[in-house]
């Protein structure tokens, strides 16, 4: 079976700081990946450097068995990739309606049919067509997260990177998020890369998962050693303490 | 006794070009020397009842309470002068981000000093010889470093604890944070939230926490108060939190993925009109 997505000692320099540090990692297809680490830890340089969006100076990345390198990536990445991002007020065009947002990835893939694609689109993540011709201020933090998900999926991606998908949300408009992802990968049976400081965002939706601190890979564990407490780093031990809350003693 | 601060039936409302909105309708409480944790999701009014106690409300904004007492002074009775004085002196705010909190034109030490003098007759000298063991307080390994550093050159979580430095120099007594910790690493959360504890402890100030994280704030404070569309629907001791009797504090706690649990899909909240009302 090849891995949807493969990464070799990925190097990502900026100037003399290394964000990504030899970085390498496999992700099976079908199957939901996590990465894990606090701010600078270069979880989203990672799938920067995936996406295009930052160059990778030394190493491989393979994709669904197609090599790529520097910055270039070719159409076919993208109908393959697909990413959402962290804040859904920074990643709309503000002067786009929801039509028009949807309508751009169709038609740089040139996708016939359209207009119903679009209606199906807003269906599956819960939004009717009333939504359609609004502006994205018009809409709450969630209902923009939906659209971004919608953007993501109306060129039937295989993999979704998702950075922080929900970590500008509140707890229940989270769970409603994660919840639409849930239901959409089982059926596109899609292969999902989430990004997140949150461990347990990331237990409940990931099979494995990848600890990174300073641009390294601390870990990679699969979920049920979280459960277990089955870990080799004491990183990763001080992560699962911290996300347990505050004590005191 | 008088408690610290009283709070009866505040109201908050803005005027917008749709009519009226109405952000804190009716909130009521009373506050000793405790820690008291107001928790809601956004626009539920958290941040407004914090800022309406403060006197930061935007000017166009409508504040209005049946009692919003300080001590026995009326806030809402002062002249904005004698309000400005107890501001940074007897009530401090941490905010929720140092990047946009703290002035970024101006050292961090400095922009102690500025609260210090703005409230005491303090020689230079004296001043800075208070901030730095205020830095040191908040556990800044070397404050001389630190007094001399901009905003910028710093991180989140120095930042905050800078933050907190300046808010607690002048010996408040009553704290407002305001998500003091959201905008932090979990790992730099915690160390962030130690300090708050013991500072507050220490000086035995009163203490109001605001956050949307329910299970933060019970393991912090005393009690907790859940804001919803701008009232109050429940007040809980923290010990009590898997007692909770309003559906929307219960769902709340519920729609967290935990490590360990499995449960697909994630319950949602259902919101119903009559919280609201």
């Amino acid at each position: 079976m090849t891995a949807a997505l493969s990464i070799r000692d990925m190097l990502v320099m900026y100037e003399d700081f290394a964000a990504l540090n030899r970085v390498s990692l496999d992700v099976n297809f079908g199957e939901s990946f996590g990465i894990v680490g606090e701010s600078g830890s270069g979880k989203s340089t990672l799938l920067r450097a995936i996406t295009g969006l930052a160059s990778f100076q030394s190493g491989s990345l393979t994709v669904n068995g197609r090599s790529y390198s520097g910055r270039k990536r070719d159409k076919e990445f993208y109908r393959t990739v697909q990413m959402v991002f962290q804040d859904p007020y920074g990643s709309l065009h503000p002067r786009q309606t929801v039509d028009r947002l949807l309508l751009e990835p169709l038609t740089i893939h040139g996708f016939d049919n359209v207009d119903a694609r679009i209606a199906r689109a807003l269906d599956e993540v819960g939004l009717g067509s009333g939504f359609r011709f609004r502006y994205s201020h018009q809409l709450s933090g969630g209902q923009r997260q939906r659209i971004a998900i919608a953007r993501a999926l109306i060129v039937e991606p295989k993999i979704l990177l998702l950075d922080e998908p929900t970590s500008a949300l509140d707890a229940s408009i989270q769970a409603e998020i994660l919840n639409l992802l849930e239901q959409a990968r089982r059926d596109r049976n899609l292969t999902f890369v989430m990004v997140s400081h949150d461990l347990g965002v990331i237990s409940h939706m990931c099979e494995r998962l990848t600890v990174m601190k300073s641009g390294e890979v601390v870990e990679t564990v699969p979920v049920e050693a979280l459960e277990k407490r089955q870990l080799a780093a004491d990183y990763t031990r001080q992560l699962m303490v911290a996300s347990e809350g505050f004590r005191r003693d | 006794m008088t408690p610290l601060l009283t709070v009866e039936d505040l109201r908050v409302s803005f005027p917008t070009r749709t009519g009226t909105v109405d952000a804190v309708r009716g909130v009521s409480f009373s506050l000793g020397r405790e820690r008291l944790g107001i928790v809601g999701e956004s626009g539920s009014g958290k941040s407004q009842t914090g800022r309406a106690i403060m006197g930061l409300t935007p000017n166009q904004a409508d504040v209005r309470a049946k009692k919003l007492l300080f001590g026995d002074m009326d806030l809402l009775a002062m002249p904005p002068k004698e309000r400005r004085l107890l501001r940074g002196k007897r009530l401090a705010m941490i905010l929720q981000d140092p990047k946009y909190s703290l002035n970024p034109v101006m050292t961090i030490g400095l922009q102690i000093v500025e609260t210090l003098k703005t409230h005491e007759r303090i020689s230079s000298k004296d001043a800075r010889a208070r901030v730095l063991q205020m830095l040191e307080a908040v556990q800044i390994n070397d404050p001389e470093r630190v007094f001399d550093l901009y905003p910028h050159e710093v991180s989140g979580g120095m930042g905050q604890r800078a933050m907190i430095a300046m808010m607690l120099v002048c010996g408040p007594d009553l704290l407002i944070a305001d998500e003091p910790t959201s905008a932090l690493d979990v790992t730099v959360q915690l160390e962030v939230l130690a300090i708050l504890d013991k500072l507050v402890a220490e000086r035995g100030m009163g203490l109001i926490f605001v956050s949307h994280d329910l299970r933060l704030v019970s393991t912090f404070c005393d009690r907790v108060l859940v804001m919803y569309a701008g009232r109050v629907v429940e007040e809980l001791s923290s010990a009590n939190l898997d007692q909770a009797q309003h559906p929307y504090t219960q769902g709340l706690l519920n729609c967290l993925p935990h490590i360990g649990s499995h449960r697909h899909p994630l319950p949602v909240l259902e919101r119903q009109k009559e919280w609201a009302e």
